[in-house]
Order: C-alpha cells, then structure tokens, then sequence
C-alpha cells in the first residue's frame, strides 16, 4: 500500500499510492481465463470490454464513412455505387456511430471505469445489471451486424416514416437492435443514479463529487427518462409494419410527424446523452492541467442539470419544416435558445479556469483545447438552426450535418480521445508514448476541421444532406476537400490507437497519479487492485492543488499530508 | 461554373437571393454569423493567450486566483441571453411571413412523388418543371403520393416538407427572371439525390403563353410525341426506362410482350393489352409484374384517356409494334 516517506518538513509526510506487490484487477489473482471475464462483476472489467467493443463500432462506422467520403469524391459517384448501396452506406454509418458508439462511449466505456474511483467505491450499484447491460450493448451490437448482413438497411438512422414501413430492407433487424440498446443504456443510467446517490465515501458530500461525476449523473437522469419513448417508438413501428396497424403511415390512417415528435422526443436528450459526459470530461481537464480549482464548480455542476432539463423541451426544433404549426415552431425556438445559455455558462468557467494557472500542454490538454475550439463551434452554428427564418433554409443541408459532427465528433469523439489519454495510465498501467499522444491530437483537429468546416459553406448554398449525386460545377471542391479532411483523421486515429495499445508492451509503468489530479481515481495504485482502494480513501479537498506535487524518482504526483500530532 | 449557384453579386456563403425572404434569412445569417465571430474570436484568443501567458514552470506555483465570481457568472449569463433573444426575435420576424400568405396568391398544386416533384396549375394544366409569373405572390400546395419528401428552393430561402396524408402550404414571390433549381430535401428512398426540379420566374405574358402552350400538347402533338412527352412530364422515366434496363418499375421496351401473356406477382398472368395499361396506369397495386414491388402511385385523376392513348402510342412505338 502507499509507501510513505518523511518530508522535508517535519510536520508533513508524502505519499505516494503506488504498490509494488503487483496484485491488481488485471492480474492472475483476479482470474485471467474467458470465464473471469465473461462472468466479472468488476466495473472495471467490464469497462475494458465496453472499450473493446466500442473502438469495435468506431472502426466500422468509421469505415463507412471512409467509404462514403471516397464516393462522394465526384457528382456521380467515385466508385459507381447504386443509390441503393449509397443509402444503405450513410444510413449504417449513422445508425452504428450513434447507438453503438456516441451513446454508450463515455459513460458506459469511460465512466464505468472512473466513477466508482471517484466516489471512492468498490463497485457500481448493481455490478450484475452492470455486466447485463454490456451483454444488451453486445446483442444490439449482432443485431446491428446481422443487419448489415441481411440487407441492410437504408431508412436513415432516424427511421422516418412511412418510408421505414415500406421498404423492404431489415428494418425489424435494426429497430430490434436499438431497441436491445436502449435497455443497455436505460440500465446503465439507473445504477449509475443510484451509484452517485448511495456510494459515496464518507464526508463526501454532493458538492465535493468532481464535475464528471455531476455530468454523469445528469446524463443518466436523461436516460432512464428519454430511452423507455424510444423503445416505444420502436415497438410502435414495428407493430406498424408486422400487423399493418395504422400509427404512422397515412395509407393505414396514421401520421408520420406523429413519428417525428416520439422520434425526436428521446433523439434530442440523446444529443446531451452523448455530449454532456464530454463536457465532465472537459471540466476535470481543464483543472488537472492548470493545476488551478476548477472555476465556477457550482454553476458547472448545476448547468449540467440545466441542460439535461432543457433538453426535453426543445424536441420541435427538428420540425421546423415537417407542417407543424408556426406557433409550436415559435416556441420550441425561443426555448431552444435557453439551451445556450447553461452550455456558455461552461465555456466561460473553463476559459477563466485557465486564467492564472500552471497549463500543461500534455496530450488529454491538447485533447481539452482541442475541444473546447470545436464544441465553440458546434455551439455557435447552433444558433443559426435554433433560429427559425435561418433554419427554414439550412435544414436537412450539409450545414445541419456539419453542425451536429462539430457537436458530436469534435465534442463527445475528441473528449472522448482526451479522456482515454486521461485515464488511460489508471486503466493500463502504463504511460503512452507522449509524443505520438500530441501528434494524433493535433492531427484529429486538423482532420476534422478539414473535413466538416467545409460542409458548412456547402450547406448554406444549398447541398441537401443524403445525397449520392451532386452538382459538381457548384459543390466538388468542398466534398474534395472533406474527403481529404476525412483521410487524415482515419490515419490520427489509427495513431491512437497504435500509441495506446502499443503501450501495453512498450509504455514505462505508471505512477499512481501522472498528471497531479486531486480526484479520487488517482488516490490508488495505477491499475487498481480488485476493490479499488486498500482502505476507504480520505475524501480530498477537491480540486485544491496545493499538497499534490510533483515526484521525479516516481515520474509522478504525491500527496503532502499533515502528520497528525506531530 | 453553373450560373445558378455562382453568380457574380453571390456572396461567400449563400447565391444570389432571389426573394425578399432570402434576403431576410442571409441578413438574419450574418448577423449570427458575426456575433459568433466575435465571440470565438474572443475565447480562443483568450484561451491561446492564457495558455502562453500561464504555461507550467519547472519550480513556480501558480500565484493565487479567485475561483469563483458571482457577478462574472451573472455577466455572462445575461449577455448570451440577450444576444440570443435578437436572434431569435430576427428568425422571428421573417418566419412569420413566410408561415403568412397573403390574400391574393397565386396557387399551384405540387405533387411529390418517387422521385419526381408535378405541378398542377389552376387551369388543370401540368408541367415538370414549375413556371410562375414574376413579382406575383405564388402560394404553393403540396401533398405527397408516397412517403416523405421536402420541396426546398435554395435560392429563395424557402423549405416545406412534403408530407402523405396532408396539404402544406408555403408561399413566395420571385421579383426577377430566372432559373433557380429545386431539391428534394427530405430522404425519400433509392434516387432521393436525383429528386430536383427547377423553377422558371417569367414575365406574366410569356408564363401565359407557356401554360397555354402546355396545357394543350395532347392536341399539337402527334400520339407518340404525346406520349413521350407524357412518359417524361409525369415522372414515369424515374422508375420506367425504354431501353430495357431495370428500375425499380418494368422497363418499357423488351418486357412489354404485346399481345402475349405475361406473368404476375402470384402466379397469376395477363394479357398485354390498351386495358392492361390503363389499368395498370390508374390502379397499380392491381397488377403487379413479376419480379417487381408493388409501389407505383396511382395516376388516377391526373392521367385522363386521352394522355393514357397516347402513352400507349407511346409505349407501341418503343417496342416497335404497328400503330
């Protein structure tokens, strides 16, 4: 256990929380055979295999999108695919980025892993649900699969009808797999709730959790309340089409923008389900390294609830074309706006949070500014779809898409990259190569950009979204130059992938806290033993920097504590 | 460089408008467009300068800072509240008009349907491409045989989903001559990209000769030209080719055995007759070629006979049977 020395002074003692016994929940004490990890109980475990099957998903709707960016090189088509291929391409794309990747990745990936550390816990809540809701992720994740095997699919990942209830492609398949993942999610949520409300070590009260710990907990509000109208949804339209009862298509005596309002009811919180872990992962981010108490911890902590509220009131702004009336297009607009209002809130705090502090510029803070830029953007490009005349025009174009990529790829996919550079010497053990960290940081934000800011400019001259064809005297530059943004963040992220795994073999071995974090996680050896902690942990003045210094034999942080009764 | 996008008064982001209302929306754009400006501007600025200004030093504790201000988070709370409400006060205003008609307009039928877009014009004339008269109010109806499209002028700033088992409405008034084109901006199934139309702004006499001249071809024409014109104008060409490939219909050549039976989804067959056209014109879903899915629209009301005569004067000519 923590190995303590004298200080220099006589008052105070370091400790350093690394162990050399070699005991943790990856070693052979632990179990190493398939049983041990097909039947752990350990969050910890059960993190790994989320993360496992998450880079997984990423790879394959990545390669879809690789795939579609090649195509959409010339007007009618790079490859010569039939529409119908085309369709089925960004409709996979869509559908497995978003419910297999965006919804599940920080939370279930990153916070399964993390958020018991930080509360100072040995476990979740419910460790058995936890493991029932990986299995859920990995059947919707076959049924996903099985899709693309039997057919595909070419709906769209939003599955409007009435096309969803005509055409002939695996439909069933794929709601039935979302329909799998949203218990997944709906699961996780709930003992991620009751985890925060019931975990907590001793003398922490609500207002000394760390700022991920807040967001998590908003996010899982979001899911155990917008997921169950999904599944609904989803059973309404499999219904639909299995006993031609009419609900959504108009031939059987349904609505369709009935479908649009259930849809997005749960589709625009899932928007926050996918982005407000991101923003937690900022805050502890930002802090770490600047070495400086977060800024602003109540109004952060109480945005992210803001937003979670917010979220369900603001489903209508999706619809501004679909025929609803001009009065609920008004109102779900003006609304829309007060979303703003708690996601500048953030941004603020971060920006004064790094005002004064000690900023060091390692990968996950190249990762944090990097994200801070293009959530700015994703926000900003925001306003122009919450304003009705703007939106009437920009609507279902390439803006929309450019719009919700910088949200969602340059929000929650780079938070998520810093994150697993974060935590990534608590989870292995091991230190990555730092210098290959910084340049697959470097090269996402120019990929990216390159790839989705020229959308932007297509979008608002009118490239509708969805489309195979285009018009190449008006639009051929801006695909080019996005196909090629979309090639250089294929190689950033197969650098990250070869620099995190190649570290397992390669990495020096990890001190118990690299980056001089206060948080829980960090009060432990670096991977952690089974239980987490040798002994309940003391819960830290949180965000306080002052007692946390820096080690060169142990290339890492310690803590300076006050010798009782000396 | 085609003329309907770059124009030489367009501006970076949007073509020329051709409506008031796309001048409204490109103002309304700038003007979030630059508050956004100026705000990432600021907070990059700031955030780059605060990393220079503030990098970690071997040895040096940062020097201590307040981490909390309430009256900085008041501030900037209140500021994007009021820069938001201008915004949306600005969509505001235009979005009301846009949702307004007002009492003289001209109004046109669009039909949508995969994936053509038709429109029907008071007189019963109709046309593939929509003419309107220029500086008239112009109110368009639009109604979907299938599924859902989107009837999207780019030019003009408009947008209106097009929606089965419903009218929507929008209007607009072109004040310049010109072409400008239409998307299908709504994702509609297989050739949704190959969903675009076109708009022509004429003066009022030449709109009246063209609707005129349109609204008779039947007559001026010889049956197979009829036909032809017909088989391209209603949108038959999406889905039906004449050279005997496969769409998602029959082609028209090869296939069309004349005369002679042909096999049916079910097992059943008919016989290729004028009736087995016109049935299969005016109730689709009745007969259903081998082979094929059952989703042709119904052209019930729109063909009448005489368009239907000449589609299988058409039809005959492709296959090369006497007349």
């Amino acid at each position: 256990m923590a190995t303590s020395q004298q200080g220099s002074s006589a008052q105070t003692e370091l400790v350093d929380y690394q162990s050399d016994a070699g005991d943790h929940y990856l070693s052979a004490s632990s179990g190493t055979g398939f049983k041990s990890w097909a039947f752990t109980l350990d969050h910890k475990r059960i993190s790994l295999m989320y993360l496992a099957g998450l880079s997984f998903a990423l790879a394959l709707g990545g390669a879809f999108a690789l795939a579609l960016r090649t195509e959409l090189l010339s007007g009618d088509g790079f490859f010569g695919w039939s529409n119908d291929t085309y369709n089925q391409m960004f409709t996979l794309h869509g559908a497995i980025m978003t419910f297999l990747f965006l919804i599940p990745g920080i939370p279930a990936g990153l916070g399964n892993f993390i958020l018991p550390l930080m509360l100072g816990a040995k476990d979740v809540a419910f460790p058995r649900i936890n493991l029932l809701s990986f299995y859920l992720w990995a059947t919707g994740a076959v049924f996903f699969v099985a899709t693309l095997l039997i057919g595909g699919l070419d709906t769209g990942w939003t599955f409007y009808t009435p096309y969803s209830i005509e055409t002939q492609t695996a439909v069933m398949t794929a709601t039935a797999g979302a329909f799998v993942l949203g218990f997944s999610s709906i699961f996780t949520g709930l003992n991620f709730i009751v985890t925060v409300h019931k975990m907590r070590s001793k003398g922490q009260g609500w207002f000394q959790m760390p700022l991920f710990v807040w967001s998590i907990y908003a996010t899982g509000v979001i899911q155990i309340l917008a997921t169950p109208v999904l599944g609904i949804t989803l059973l309404l339209l499999m219904a639909e089409r299995l006993m031609q009862i009419g609900i959504f298509d108009p031939s059987l005596g349904g609505d369709p923008v009935l479908f649009q309002h259930f849809f997005w009811f749960y589709s625009h919180p899932a928007v926050y389900i996918m982005v407000l872990p991101a923003m937690g992962v900022a805050s502890e981010l930002f802090t770490t390294f600047s070495r400086k108490h977060i800024f602003g911890y109540g109004f952060i902590a109480m945005s992210s609830l803001a937003i979670a509220f917010l979220g369900f009131i603001v489903w209508g702004h999706h619809m501004f074309t679909s025929g609803q009336t001009p009065i609920a297009s008004t109102v779900f607009s003006f609304i829309t706006f007060s979303v703003a209002i708690p996601s500048a809130i953030k941004v603020f705090n971060w920006l004064a949070t790094l005002y004064k502090g000690s900023i060091s510029l390692e990968s996950p803070m190249c990762y944090a500014l990097s994200f801070m830029g293009l959530f700015l953007i994703g926000g900003l490009t925001g306003l122009f779809c919450a304003t009705t005349s703007t939106d009437i025009h920009l609507h279902d174009t390439y803006f929309i898409v450019a719009h919700f990529h910088y949200v969602m790829v340059g929000g929650t996919l780079v938070a998520f990259l810093g994150a697993l550079h974060y935590w990534w010497p608590k989870i292995s053990g091991r230190m990555y190569n730092e210098f290959w960290g910084k340049v697959s940081a470097i090269l996402v934000f120019i990929g990216f950009n390159v790839t989705f800011f020229p959308q932007f400019v297509m979008g608002s001259r009118g490239m509708p979204r969805r489309y195979h064809h285009y018009i190449e005297e008006a639009y051929q530059s801006f695909h080019v130059a996005s196909t090629i943004g979309a090639y250089i963040l294929g190689v950033a992220l197969v650098i990250v992938l070869v620099n995190l795994v190649g570290s397992i073999k390669r990495g020096r071995r990890a001190p118990a806290n690299p980056w001089g974090a206060t948080t829980l996680e960090w009060k432990t050896q670096s991977p952690p033993i089974h239980h987490n902690f040798h002994e309940e942990p003391d819960v830290p003045a949180i965000y306080e920097y002052e007692n946390t210094v820096y080690n060169r034999e142990i290339g890492g942080f310690v803590d300076r504590k006050v010798v009782k009764g000396a | 460089m085609n003329p309907l996008f770059f124009a030489s008064d367009g501006t970076y982001w949007f073509a020329p408008p051709g409506t008031e209302f796309a001048k409204e929306v490109i103002w309304t754009f700038n003007f979030i467009l630059w508050v956004s400006i100026v705000f990432f501007v600021l907070i990059v600025g700031l955030c780059g300068y605060f990393v220079v200004k503030y990098r970690r030093r071997d040895g040096v504790d940062p020097e201590p800072s307040p981490h909390h201000s309430t009256l900085l988070e008041i501030s900037w709370s209140i500021v994007p509240v009021i820069l938001c409400m201008m915004m949306f006060w600005s969509g505001f205003k235009t979005y009301m008009k846009m949702t307004t008609p007002p009492a003289n307009t001209y109004d046109i039928q669009v039909e949508a349907q995969k994936w053509s877009f038709g429109y029907t014009y008071p007189n019963g004339t109709f046309s593939k491409e929509l003419h309107v008269p220029k500086g008239e109010n112009i109110r368009l109806i639009l109604n979907s045989k299938d599924v859902l499209h989107s009837f999207f002028i780019p030019d003009f700033g408009v947008k209106m989903d097009v929606v089965p088992g419903r009218f929507n409405t929008m209007w607009f008034n072109a004040p310049e001559v010109n072409e400008h084109i239409v998307f299908c901006a709504e994702y509609c199934g297989s050739d949704h990209s190959d969903m675009i139309s076109k708009v022509v702004v004429q003066d009022r006499a030449d709109f009246e000769a063209w609707l005129e001249e349109e609204g008779n071809y039947v007559d001026r024409m010889s049956p197979v030209e009829a036909g032809a014109y017909t088989y391209d104008i209603y949108g038959c060409s999406q889905c039906h080719s004449i050279d005997g490939s496969k769409g998602t219909g029959p082609s028209f050549k090869g296939v069309w055995t004349w005369g002679q039976s042909r096999a049916l989804e079910g097992g059943d067959s008919v016989t290729v007759d004028e009736n087995y056209i016109r049935e299969s014109v005016l109730k689709p879903k009745a007969m259903i070629a081998s082979g094929y899915e059952g989703v042709m629209p119904s052209f019930n009301g729109q063909l009448n006979d005489k368009k239907i005569l000449a589609l299988i004067a058409f039809l005959k000519d492709v296959n090369g049977v006497p007349q």
